[in-house]
């Protein structure tokens, strides 16, 4: 199945997807590799609300033009380096859809289910496809400590994807069923 | 002679390759797309569009701009061979402006990040000399993600080369999803640790489609091709028949006590670009 969702997506729409099912979003997410997840689960007070965005594990080439920043280039990073936080992060912060590369372990499959989550992978290197669905970029945290690569970036997208569903809030898991 | 000209050249050998992928990286992966379907398709597609519009809007296919890495091949008559090392590194700060290049470089120790692609030993440059007076340098840009795959396996010389088709086929399937499939894997066999994994690096240099010139390796390469897809990993590792685009091996005499293999793993993003400069200085960005 293909869906189209407005972020944040309701619980309803998470339960809806399947392994396999393609998505693609609209509205606000965030980037965040190995260091922002570090950084954000530290603090007591972030300035962005994770909630009411999709995870997006990259590390963006922008380019700063009048004053404004644009995405260069924007594909997903190894997600397994996020392993081991991203259980811990989606309980603080209510994050409902990961996107990603190469999967992720057993921690964060069962925490996308007690949270009702998705996963989902988008086309590795495909960095020049995912600047052109990026609108606008609103915003960025922590770029002087953390640079480029690994600041959070508040990217607004229209029609993200196509995204594919690789471990939905149901157990299920592309990845564990290859490995079979 | 003007140097600025010719580290203008490096920016466009930089730049070629960060954008436009080679023909026979296209063709395999115009070939991929004719025989997967479902999930495997979306994702061979997303690639394909990619690669359009990168070449189109000039702009890195990846955000991953890799680790400045370069091939030269220095003729022993050309008049400046105590500037080429300057002129790259000039040309690769230059590039990571121009271009741009994602600030890649980072010291291990402080952390430091000079944000021009540059540090101890970085740009990546390997020197090789010819006869004659031109200067071939060819760029291999190389991402994080494929790099993370790399392995290196002091085998048994007992196990022999059944032993060493095995350990290539089971490191590729526990890569999976990782290196961004479907990849191009080098594989070095023989010499020592460190020259088993140049040579796998070496290998990727040589155009996909492209069988080893010895008969005995080219049909091992294409074992490896039919073992690998046939795990089913298949494009980003999620399900499909195309986990490689090609295999190349590359050997060295080895020590009769050692079977060193090392493995190279290049993502679909198979970024190769070649220059020539002439003694004149002029140059050319193939």
């Amino acid at each position: 199945m293909e869906y189209h969702l407005n972020l944040p997506a309701s619980k309803e729409e998470i339960k809806k997807l399947k392994i396999r099912d393609v998505i693609y979003v609209t509205g606000e997410i965030f980037t965040a590799r190995d260091e922002a997840h570090h950084m954000m689960l530290e603090k007591d007070k972030i300035p962005f609300d994770p909630s009411k965005m999709a995870l997006f594990h990259c590390g963006p080439l922008m380019k700063k033009e009048k004053n404004k920043w644009q995405v260069v280039s924007a594909g997903p990073t190894t997600s397994s380096r996020m392993e081991i936080f991203e259980d811990k992060f989606l309980e603080k912060f209510g994050t409902n859809i990961i996107i990603g590369k190469g999967g992720m372990g057993e921690r964060t499959e069962k925490a996308l289910q007690k949270f009702t989550g998705v996963y989902t992978a988008y086309t590795g290197g495909a960095g020049a496809l995912a600047a052109d669905k990026v609108e606008e970029v609103p915003g960025v945290y922590w770029l002087e400590e953390l640079g480029m690569p690994e600041a959070a970036w508040i990217f607004k997208v229209k029609e993200f994807g196509p995204l594919v569903v690789a471990i939905d809030s149901h157990g299920g898991s592309i990845y564990n069923e290859l490995k079979k | 002679m003007n140097f600025e000209d010719i580290e203008q050249g490096i920016v466009e050998l930089i730049r070629k390759a960060e954008t436009e992928l080679p023909d026979d990286v296209i063709k395999a992966l115009k070939k991929a797309n004719r025989i997967e379907e479902g999930v495997a398709k979306t994702q061979i597609e997303a690639i394909l569009k990619n690669i359009d519009l990168a070449k189109e809007s000039k702009r890195p296919m990846c955000q991953d701009t890799g680790i400045q890495t370069f091939f030269v091949k220095v003729g022993i008559d050309f008049p400046y061979i105590n500037k080429l090392k300057n002129i790259i590194n000039n040309g690769v700060k230059k590039g990571t402006k121009e271009i741009p290049l994602r600030p890649n470089t980072v010291d291990p120790f402080l952390g430091i990040n000079h944000k021009d692609n540059t540090g101890d030993q970085i740009p990546y440059i390997t020197w090789d000399f010819t006869e004659g007076s031109d200067v071939l340098i060819t760029a291999l840009p190389k991402g994080g993600g494929s790099e993370n795959m790399s392995k290196l396996g002091m085998l048994k010389p007992g196990v022999g080369i059944e032993g060493v088709k095995d350990f290539v086929v089971d490191e590729m399937i526990k890569a999976a999803g990782n290196p961004c499939p479907p990849t191009v894997v080098g594989v070095g066999i023989g010499g020592g640790a460190d020259l088993s994994l140049k040579l796998g690096k070496k290998a990727l240099l040589r155009p996909v489609g492209e069988r080893h010139k010895y008969k005995t390796i080219a049909s091992i390469e294409e074992e490896l091709i039919e073992r690998i897809n046939e795990s089913g990993i298949g494009p980003m590792g999620l399900g499909g028949k195309t986990t490689v685009l090609d295999v190349h091996i590359e050997k060295a005499h080895r020590h009769p006590a050692s079977l060193p293999v090392g493995i190279a793993v290049q993502c679909w993003a198979d970024r190769r670009a070649h220059m020539i400069i002439h003694k004149d200085g002029s140059w050319k960005v193939r």
